[in-house]
């Protein structure tokens, strides 16, 4: 049966699964909007900016593993997603966003709302196609689906001219997809894993370090299972962060810039390190030729430029996280029984004394709300359940450093592209996602203004996320380097939020609830009653202006050169002062 | 360290900037490129010439080979290969050289394509340093212009590793 463009596009996205579409209509894209109005089994929402939708899918695709779909006219909507896909391919996300284009006749006459968006996305996808035939509308799909979801993940963008939307063809959906040019490994190597076995049974002082790809291909089972037959600590970069329980007794939390002392320490002294599934970002290995230098490399990774691209690598195995986890637990379980608890005494006990020396801590005030405490208090009311998304910059710091995750996909974050904007929206597709579960974007009052127009979608979806704006009335991230590295010249970082805008007032207008806080023992209340609320919530948090993230690693410094907070004299004196200036 | 390297391509709108592309955001450098069909309609080949240490060597051939529509990648740089150029270059010798002229090109075993009372415009096929050669002994006769085709190489067959 001959079926149009559009129509070919909604029974795709139906065999594909779909169940809801983030989008924005637009002059080329009304053929599918049209279809998509009768379409039962597809929930299309309507969010404020494109970006939004994009941020939407992103969140949707990183609570649950699932494809997340976005639909947005040519033009400004394609552009629009920019920032959307170069977040999600930088953070490895499968996301597909379909973009309308003008008619196939007009492309490259610089007619009304065209862009050449498969040019604009080419470097900040994993793939994009231009669809010139209505026959190949399905394949294409089918196509875009699988390089989105498989090998490392990743955004696909479909541009699809008006007059491919709206002439007719044939549905034919192929029962498989097979590219001869794209056959990502997933098998390690056999004999490097057994190396790498060796390497972990012979080391003194080794250190897990996962990321983003152990909760990518679902291996925290078997991360878990490695990290106790052997006991070796385990800390999770920013993108892995719920790849391994917080809580556990291995547990070092993040390394790197803003990454705990112990993680850091552990890393400088370890002899072996076993990276799965990361890519050693500057952000976690700080100056590399200080990185780690004693320390023998494993790296596990599904993607082989990840490999040897920032670090020399003793043992590389490209594969899937899981599947050579899988292995590597197998060959390590039949090797010769260790006593491990009497092998790792020693490395786990200094742990333990660099865990006594620097503990994450801060200094609690009675009068004035530390932006660490709400964090706490939302970690201990919600029993650590919560789905929490941040902003970017100190917000997203605090996030990473005091709620503890013990569960996969239950953090997502902007790790690689450090997006602001990014947690609102993300917060709004993983409550499409999870009804049943709470969401909480931990937000500054800087970033929460960037897609803050996507509250208006959260209150008519009936979308009950709640925000938790840390408001120190600047762009704290930027204001604490200027701080520290730029003598206290506030060059620009101002924001005045304390009068501008009003967030109770700006979610009262969108129909949702806004709470404020202005005292720590005001904290603790807010939270729960926004929990009780079965609506959107904007929490503002008046938090001290000066709290600054720590420990700190500056930038370009080696991991042994951290900063932490200062708690002589003069500085709480300081502290006193700066509390009269904000009251 | 210069490489050359030998890159198959499905025959895709797009492909060659997908490659452009990767070159020009990541920084590497593409010191000559050319593309053609092959007995395949539906593959291409890419030779590029590009320069950088070990470890970006290797990210380059990483990199290209993560490319969706890249097949296969292969740098020569480690293989036994022959490769070639053409150049096709028009002097404008004084009368007494017209001869000269002349001669280099049969010694180079150059054609020469097109002539005018003033010009010869000739093309030579051959390495890099062949029609480097070939430049430089044309410079004091009066080179007008010139274009180098940019190399195309391919494996030898049954040898290998140098």
């Amino acid at each position: 049966m001959k079926m149009t463009g559009a129509q070919i596009i909604v029974e795709a996205l139906k065999r594909e699964g779909v169940r809801h579409i983030f989008g924005y209509p637009g002059g080329v894209v009304l053929n599918i909007f049209d279809t998509l109005y009768d379409a039962k089994d597809i929930d299309l929402i309507l969010t404020r900016h494109e970006q939004g939708a994009v941020h939407m899918a992103d969140g949707y695709a990183r609570s649950t593993g699932q494809v997340g779909v976005a639909l947005v006219t040519s033009g400004p909507g394609a552009t629009n997603t920019v920032t959307g896909l170069a977040t999600a391919a930088m953070d490895s996300i499968p996301i597909v966003v379909f973009t309308g284009q003008v008619p196939t006749g007009l492309i490259g006459n610089d007619a009304f709302q065209e862009a050449d968006i498969v040019g604009i996305t080419r470097p900040c996808t994993k793939y994009n196609y231009l669809v010139k035939d209505v026959k190949d509308l399905a394949y294409t799909i089918k196509e875009a689906f699988y390089i989105a979801s498989t090998g490392r993940p990743g955004p696909v963008v479909i541009d699809l001219p008006k007059d491919v939307t709206s002439s007719q063809a044939n549905f034919v959906w192929p029962d498989e997809i097979s590219i001869r040019s794209y056959n990502p490994t997933l098998e390690g190597n056999k004999w490097m894993i057994a190396k790498a076995a060796e390497e972990i049974l012979k080391s003194k002082k080794p250190v897990i370090v996962a990321g983003g790809g152990i909760i990518a291909s679902g291996a925290s089972v078997e991360l878990l299972e490695l990290a106790e037959l052997t006991q070796v600590p385990v800390t999770t970069t920013l993108m892995g962060i719920g790849g391994f329980p917080s809580t556990h007794k291995l547990s070092l939390g993040m390394p790197g810039m803003h990454g705990t002392f112990y993680a850091n320490k552990s890393i400088q002294n370890a002899d072996l390190l076993v990276a799965i599934g990361m890519r050693f970002d500057d952000r976690v290995t700080g100056k590399l030729d200080a990185f780690a230098p004693n320390a023998k490399i494993i790296h596990i990774d599904i993607d082989p430029t990840s490999i040897r691209k920032n670090v020399d690598v003793d043992v590389p195995i490209v594969g899937d996280s899981k599947k050579v986890l899988v292995v590597l637990n197998q060959i390590i379980k039949e090797s010769e029984k260790h006593q491990w608890e009497e092998i790792r005494h020693s490395w786990l006990r200094q742990i333990e004394e660099w865990k006594k020396e620097h503990p994450m801590t801060y200094t609690f005030d009675e009068d004035i709300i530390k932006p660490q405490y709400v964090i706490e208090q939302l970690y201990e009311i919600t029993e650590g359940k919560a789905i929490i998304t941040t902003e970017v910059g100190q917000n997203q710091m605090w996030a990473a450093q005091y709620y503890k995750y013990d569960y996969p996909r239950t953090f997502l974050s902007s790790g690689g592209l450090g997006t602001m904007g990014y947690g609102f929206p993300a917060a709004i597709g993983a409550q499409m996602a999870n009804p049943d579960k709470i969401v909480v974007d931990i937000a500054g009052d800087g970033s929460i203004q960037m897609n803050i127009q996507e509250l208006a979608t959260a209150v008519i979806n009936k979308l009950p996320v709640k925000v938790m704006i840390l408001n120190n009335g600047y762009l704290g991230m930027v204001r604490q380097w200027q701080e520290l590295f730029f003598n206290e010249r506030y060059s620009k970082t101002l924001l005045e939020t304390d009068k501008i805008p009003d967030f109770v007032k700006v979610a009262e207008a969108y129909g949702a609830v806004g709470l404020r806080a202005t005292k720590p023992s005001e904290v603790g209340d807010v939270i729960r009653e926004a929990l009780k609320t079965k609506a959107p919530v904007f929490m503002d948090f008046k938090v001290y202006w000066k709290e600054k993230v720590y420990p700190m690693v500056p930038a370009g410094a080696s991991l042994d050169e951290m900063l932490f907070e200062e708690t002589n004299k003069k500085d709480k004196k300081k502290l006193k002062a700066d509390k009269i200036i904000m009251t | 360290m210069k490489h050359t390297i030998s890159i198959l391509v499905e025959n895709k709108f797009g492909v060659l900037s997908r490659v452009a592309g990767l070159f020009s955001g990541r920084g590497y450098n593409i010191e000559s490129i050319s593309v053609g069909e092959t007995i395949d309609s539906q593959i291409s080949v890419m030779t590029i010439v590009t320069s950088g240490d070990d470890f970006i060597v290797e990210q380059i051939n990483k990199q290209l080979n993560k490319l969706i529509d890249v097949i296969r990648v292969t740098d020569l740089f480690e293989t036994d290969h022959v490769e070639r150029e053409m150049i096709l270059i028009k002097v404008a010798p004084k009368k007494e050289d017209r001869v000269e002229v002349l001669r280099l090109c049969e010694i180079f075993r150059g054609r020469v394509v097109d002539s005018s009372p003033k010009t010869f415009t000739l093309e030579v096929t051959g390495n890099e340093s062949k029609i480097t050669a070939f430049i430089e002994l044309m410079k004091p006769m009066g080179v007008k212009e010139f274009t180098r085709s940019g190399k195309i190489a391919m494996a030898r067959e049954g040898i290998n590793k140098k």
